[in-house]
């Protein structure tokens, strides 16, 4: 889409995300209103602005690729090219575990110290990340289907205690969580990084509850009356309406988990146990403050960032398409 | 279970959905509920009530048990010199990344608004965001790095001497409130957006036939719609900003430093709480500065929520 004016077909946009589209409907009326007729000059600083913004926000991603195919030595020559100085894919290899000694020597220019099992790390984060995905989103949906269609005692009252969850700040409950999984025997263990976040979260059923709301009931009356219990009702007609809902639900909550730090930090002082955000953040702990292995960092660094941008670039559309109101409201 | 409520028989019942098919009762909602119930119990409530009680304990985290000692931590609270320092360190990080990141999503947000809807662009705005902190503390932890970092070599472009940015006392927090504008920009900028495309496109067109400028129409019609939904950002950003600790811990903690340094100058609230309980092993003390900090974020959540409400009317 470029400079082109949105059309007044839009005058009505009430609704944040609905109305927003790529191809504005410009065609729809022959005279772009007054508005949009404004001095080339601000509309040029404007893009200008906007141009700026978006290098800032890609720039740091382009930097760590380049420093990830840079080696070690040339880095600390100094020199600031945009481009990778010295390049060597080395420090990837490095990372994955798969560089020979000759290689880790060049890349780095020194011995190895302090470096983490990059797959170990990678293979927990996607256990944990997935288990999590799975079990909140589809317990959540059950909760949000009781909260939003079924009737009971206390219902609301019920639903007002699981949303005033959402006012706890986490490390209010990280201690005592701490010690219950402790008690538990969970420490160290897939469970325990798991546990707090498998069987819900106040905003995922809050965020599926509005939306099963917004369900018209005619279709599920039709086949509660035809003698369909709540379950077929649910997993038959409910959940197959909500495929959009729940895919956005679940690309945020996988992001979310995989993002996750201060809990698996705490849980998992195993090395074997933590996830790519606590292993990488201990990283740069044990490197020698005179000459840090920069170039391996930042290779691991765009290693571990790079599941969250492959979703991003399949679901992009649905994660800002998201990001609105209509799950806070 | 699935067996279903009653049908249709009993219309004469006030029912919240008009139909009295769709009722079960607890029996049906029982095990739709189970799941969730356990984890909210499990997770939430009990957590948080026995963070308070373990408040007024001595709770040691090796011999995993404490024994009750009245309000010694809340006393010892107000005496702690170290947690009103690390508030006014906290309130010093929020007003300085608030302030930076909420004034440039607005215009992030008014331009997307006049210039476009592309998909593509809000994606890029977005991406830091998905970003884990961690990742985005190393990416910056690098660039700003006092030795080799790009930012130096690019501020020398303008005859800026170098800025020491994590070691300087002075400098580090707002070195850290930098990199969380950075990644918080898009998404803001983004909610915001969400926020503008309310507003009637008509005002605009109004008030452009009667010559009013842009900036005018900024003052004027944006910003006066514009004021519930920057309310309730305000609410989740400053809540949010409030609650900082992995940046912090990951940019400050690296390469042998102590996190919270140079000389606990960015030692937040948070992690002055995780330090309690982790490196100091008093877990009762942590969690009577947590109570303090949700009583901190319940008010400012409170105060906005308020004024919020205020800014209703002007949207009728």
């Amino acid at each position: 889409m470029t400079a082109s004016a949105p059309g007044p077909a839009e005058v009505n946009a009430a609704r944040a995300s609905d109305e927003i589209a790529d191809h504005a409907p410009s065609a729809a009326r022959p005279q772009p209103s007054a508005r949009l007729r404004k001095p080339r000059l601000g509309r040029a600083a404007a893009w200008t602005f906007m141009a700026a913004i978006l290098v800032i926000s890609v720039f740091p991603f382009w930097w760590a690729l380049r420093t990830g195919l840079s080696t070690n030595g040339d880095l600390f020559a100094g020199e600031q090219s945009l481009l990778p100085v010295g390049y060597t894919d080395n420090n990837f290899e490095r990372v994955l575990g798969t560089a020979s000694e000759a290689e880790i020597l060049e890349s780095l220019g020194r011995e190895n110290t302090g470096s983490f099992d990059f797959l170990q790390s990678l293979q927990v984060s996607v256990i944990v990340s997935t288990a999590v995905t799975i079990g909140q989103v589809a317990f959540s949906a059950m909760a949000a289907y009781a909260f939003a269609r079924m009737r009971f005692r206390g219902r609301d009252k019920l639903f007002f205690l699981f949303l005033s969850g959402l006012m706890i700040p986490p490390i209010f409950t990280l201690i005592p969580n701490l010690i219950l999984v402790k008690n538990l025997g969970w420490l160290n263990s897939y469970l325990g990084i798991i546990a707090p976040f498998f069987l819900m979260t106040p905003f995922a059923v809050f965020f599926l509850r509005q939306f099963f709301l917004g369900i018209s009931r005619e279709v599920e009356e039709a086949a509660l009356l035809d003698g369909a219990g709540h379950f077929r009702t649910f997993f038959g007609i409910i959940v197959p309406m909500s495929a959009a809902p729940l895919a956005t639900l679940s690309i945020l909550t996988y992001i979310t988990a995989w993002n996750e730090f201060l809990w698996p930090l705490v849980v998992a002082r195993d090395p074997a146990r933590q996830p790519l955000t606590v292993a990488l953040g201990q990283f740069t702990a044990q490197q020698p403050g005179t000459s840090p292995d920069w170039s391996g960092l930042m290779a691991g660094t765009l290693l571990a960032a790079l599941p969250i941008i492959v979703i991003f670039l399949a679901f992009g559309r649905k994660v800002v398409d998201s990001i609105g109101f209509s799950g806070i409201k | 279970m699935t067996s279903t409520a009653a049908p249709a028989q009993v219309p004469r019942r006030r029912s919240l959905f008009g139909t009295a098919s769709l009722h079960g009762g607890w029996r049906s909602a029982f095990w739709f509920l189970l799941p969730a119930l356990v984890g909210f119990v499990a997770f939430y409530l009990y957590p948080a009530l026995r963070g308070l009680y373990i408040s007024f304990t001595d709770w040691n985290l090796i011999a995993n048990q404490g024994s009750w000692v009245g309000t010694d931590n809340y006393e010892r609270l107000f005496d702690d010199r170290q947690v009103w320092e690390s508030l006014k360190i906290t309130f010093k990080y929020t007003v300085i990344n608030i302030a930076s990141q909420t004034i440039l999503a607005v215009i992030i947000a008014v331009l997307m608004d006049r210039l476009t809807k592309s998909v593509t662009i809000r994606g890029i705005l977005l991406l830091p965001w998905l970003i884990p902190n961690v990742i985005v503390a190393l990416l910056w932890v690098w660039m700003l790095d006092g030795n080799l970092g790009i930012v130096n070599d690019f501020l020398g472009l303008f005859g800026m001497d170098p800025v020491r940015f994590f070691t300087d006392t002075g400098k580090v927090i707002p070195s850290l409130a930098g990199i969380n504008t950075w990644r918080h920009m898009g998404y803001t900028a983004l909610l915001i957006f969400a926020g503008l495309q309310t507003i009637p496109r008509s005002l605009y067109e109004a008030a452009a036939v009667d010559g009013a400028s842009e900036r005018q129409m900024f003052r004027d019609i944006t910003i006066p719609l514009l004021r519930p939904i920057l309310a309730l950002v305000l609410v989740i950003t400053i809540v949010g900003s409030l609650q900082v600790f992995d940046t912090v811990f990951v940019a400050t903690g690296g390469f042998g430093g102590q996190p919270g340094g140079p000389a606990n100058a960015s030692r937040v609230i948070y992690l002055y709480i995780y330090q309690n309980a982790f490196d100091f092993n008093q877990l009762g003390y942590a969690a009577t500065i947590s109570v303090l900090l949700v009583a901190i974020l319940l008010t400012v959540t409170y105060l906005q929520l308020k004024l919020l409400r205020a800014g209703e009317s002007d949207l009728a």
